[in-house]
């Protein structure tokens, strides 16, 4: 069995084995056990629902604390556009940049300028024609995950163009050896998450054998470092390169509405985007060419380990947007897609993922099929003698989840407390006849009638 | 409802008329089960949308029916009968194109005209037994492996 590296864990001190993550998990991934929470390892895509629905803060991220860079002669921080909500309407994008290279960094290579190479990336793919449609994109990893363990159907449609995260740093990385020198190693490119998903895919990645993003440091561990740079109000660095089209990949839709198609579809949340790739799977989208699928509610700007609310982050954005336009004339902005567009077109191929993603098959009950059908026979009839209420005081997050979980031999019928409360009457009734029928040697009460 | 017949295994479902945005449950849980079983996924979704199609009919057309799906290591048989006004001429609701459901129907979206051949489509066999004004029976069969 493959090991499966996971970012989301938990800290059991803090878990009261609750029924809250259990029951919000994409993949039915989690269940109680021994009062705290389990996740199953083959079953987690790293969504991340669970950090944001328990009350008890007891799901966490594991990513890289910000001294990691300290190891490096060169260190390069790559800032995701949702980076750029995160902070009041006051500073600028270039403040935003600036701040990053006081708390530590020597460069900032901004993740929307990888975006924007990977959209014309895009353009060329979709040009070519030849693809399943509709195209699903492949930049939200834990979307990835979820199609890998419950839509394998779709592994086909998914776009295998490589993350703007990991264009972002690969030529970071090339740029600082060819410019300054540094040797590979010395180099050490870090990207600010907003998620759980994103630092699986560079521990476990997907796309290539080896992730060019050295760590993973989140959005909440630098927040205060950035607080106090932006203090700084003398300081300044031209840091910005990427335009409003990379920029907007952190919002729903943005991915798409820079392809130039219209026929597209943006879905944001994962409860969401599953009743979308169901639609697909019953090929009842068939007319759509692209689907731009994120996990979170807001895209990244929503992940689990952002500081700034959604919405606020949006309306922020907007501003650094229209910054951006401002900022660059319309010749400019031409101008620097050629530059873009002819980089892009000599390299395509470099842009292709060299890895693969495999359905992961957690469902199947047995591997031999009359087993499987004996099983299945005895999960439909357990899933009738059950309340059917999804309680999750079994520690599973359904009757039905229960049932497999029974036939699979992880679980008692009797885990279910409608069921152990039914025993227990059922035993108090025996014991109530039992005392109704006492031996003749000790039945005192009906003494006149006695024989 | 389910049970265990020889080697293989029989599911049972309700179809319940009138609420056309409910037709797909019965399908929809044959696709689970079906998953759970180890079926290759190409055959779920030919499975699943084969019998979509056909569920779908039984509401739009019959007021509901009842689905008897039997699944063993060779092949996976899907029944769906009801007690409709039947299938006048069997050779022209196999044309793409043609429907006769209700103008109602078709406003949402629904009556194509593609769920006859769409069954026929995704099936290795398709079998329809049906009698105007007493009702229709159609059986799917796809072969596994």
């Amino acid at each position: 069995m493959q090991n499966y590296f996971h970012s989301v864990t938990l800290s059991e001190d803090d878990c009261k084995g609750c029924t809250n993550c259990i029951k919000r998990c994409p993949t039915e991934a989690i269940r109680v056990r021994k009062s705290k929470a389990r996740i199953i390892k083959e079953r987690c895509i790293d969504c991340g629902e669970c950090i944001r629905v328990c009350p008890y803060h007891a799901k966490k991220a594991i990513t890289d604390p910000l001294d990691i860079i300290n190891k490096y002669k060169y260190k390069i921080a790559l800032p995701p556009p949702a980076f750029y909500g995160q902070f009041t309407l006051n500073y600028s994008r270039r403040k935003i940049l600036t701040a990053l290279k006081l708390i530590g960094f020597d460069e900032v290579f901004e993740v929307a300028l990888g975006a924007e190479l990977v959209t014309e990336a895009t353009k060329i793919f979709m040009k070519k024609g030849g693809y399943k449609k509709p195209v699903i994109s492949s930049a939200c990893p834990a979307v990835v995950r979820l199609i890998q363990v419950r839509f394998p159907d779709l592994i086909d449609n998914v776009l295998r163009i490589r993350s703007p995260m990991e264009v972002a740093a690969q030529i970071a990385k090339e740029r600082a050896q060819k410019l300054y020198g540094f040797k590979k190693e010395e180099i050490c490119t870090v990207f600010i998450t907003p998620c759980a998903a994103k630092v699986t895919s560079i521990k476990a990645p997907y796309e290539k054998k080896e992730s060019s993003v050295d760590g993973a440091v989140s959005i909440k561990d630098v927040y205060l470092k950035m607080i106090e740079a932006l203090k700084d109000e003398k300081t300044f660095e031209n840091l910005e390169h990427a335009g409003t089209k990379g920029i907007r990949w952190a919002i729903p839709g943005g991915e798409s509405s820079a392809l130039d198609i219209a026929n597209y579809i943006a879905v944001d949340g994962i409860h969401n985007v599953i009743k979308i790739f169901e639609e697909i799977e019953n090929e009842r989208l068939t007319n759509v060419e692209f689907v731009e699928a994120l996990a979170c509610t807001g895209g990244c700007l929503g992940g689990p380990l952002t500081v700034q609310n959604p919405y606020l982050s949006r309306r922020i954005l907007k501003d650094i947007m229209n910054a951006a336009d401002k900022k660059i004339s319309a010749e400019n902005i031409s101008e620097n897609i050629s530059i873009i567009n002819n980089m892009v077109k000599k390299d395509y191929d470099d842009y292709l993922w060299t890895g693969n993603i495999e359905h992961r098959p957690i469902m199947k009950l047995d591997d031999d099929f009359r087993i499987a059908i004996k099983k299945m026979e005895a999960l439909e009839k357990l899933y009738q003698q059950l309340p059917g209420l999804d309680c999750g005081a079994c520690g599973a997050p359904s009757c039905r989840a229960l049932a497999e979980d029974i036939v699979r031999g992880n679980a008692n019928e009797t885990d279910c407390i409608f069921k152990l409360r039914e025993r227990v009457r059922d035993l108090a009734m025996q014991m109530a006849e039992l005392e109704a029928k006492m031996p003749p040697v000790l039945d005192k009460d009906s003494g006149k009638n006695s024989k | 409802m389910c049970f265990l017949d020889n080697e293989s295994l029989v599911l049972c479902y309700e179809i319940p008329g009138g609420d056309f945005t409910r037709a797909g449950e019965a399908s929809s849980n044959v696709k689970r089960t079906l998953t759970q079983l180890g079926v290759r996924s190409d055959i779920v979704k030919r499975a699943s949308i084969a019998m979509y199609e056909a569920e779908l009919n039984a509401v739009i057309h019959a007021n509901g029916g009842i689905a008897r799906v039997e699944i063993d290591s060779k092949r996976i048989t899907i029944n769906i009968r009801d007690s409709g006004p039947g299938i006048a001429d069997v050779e022209l609701a196999m044309k793409e194109g043609y429907t006769t459901a209700p103008d109602a129907i078709r406003e949402m979206g629904f009556g194509a005209g593609m769920g006859l051949p769409n069954m026929k489509k995704y099936s290795d066999r398709l079998i329809i037994d049906t009698e105007v004004g007493k009702g229709t029976s159609v059986t799917i069969e796809i072969d596994i492996k």
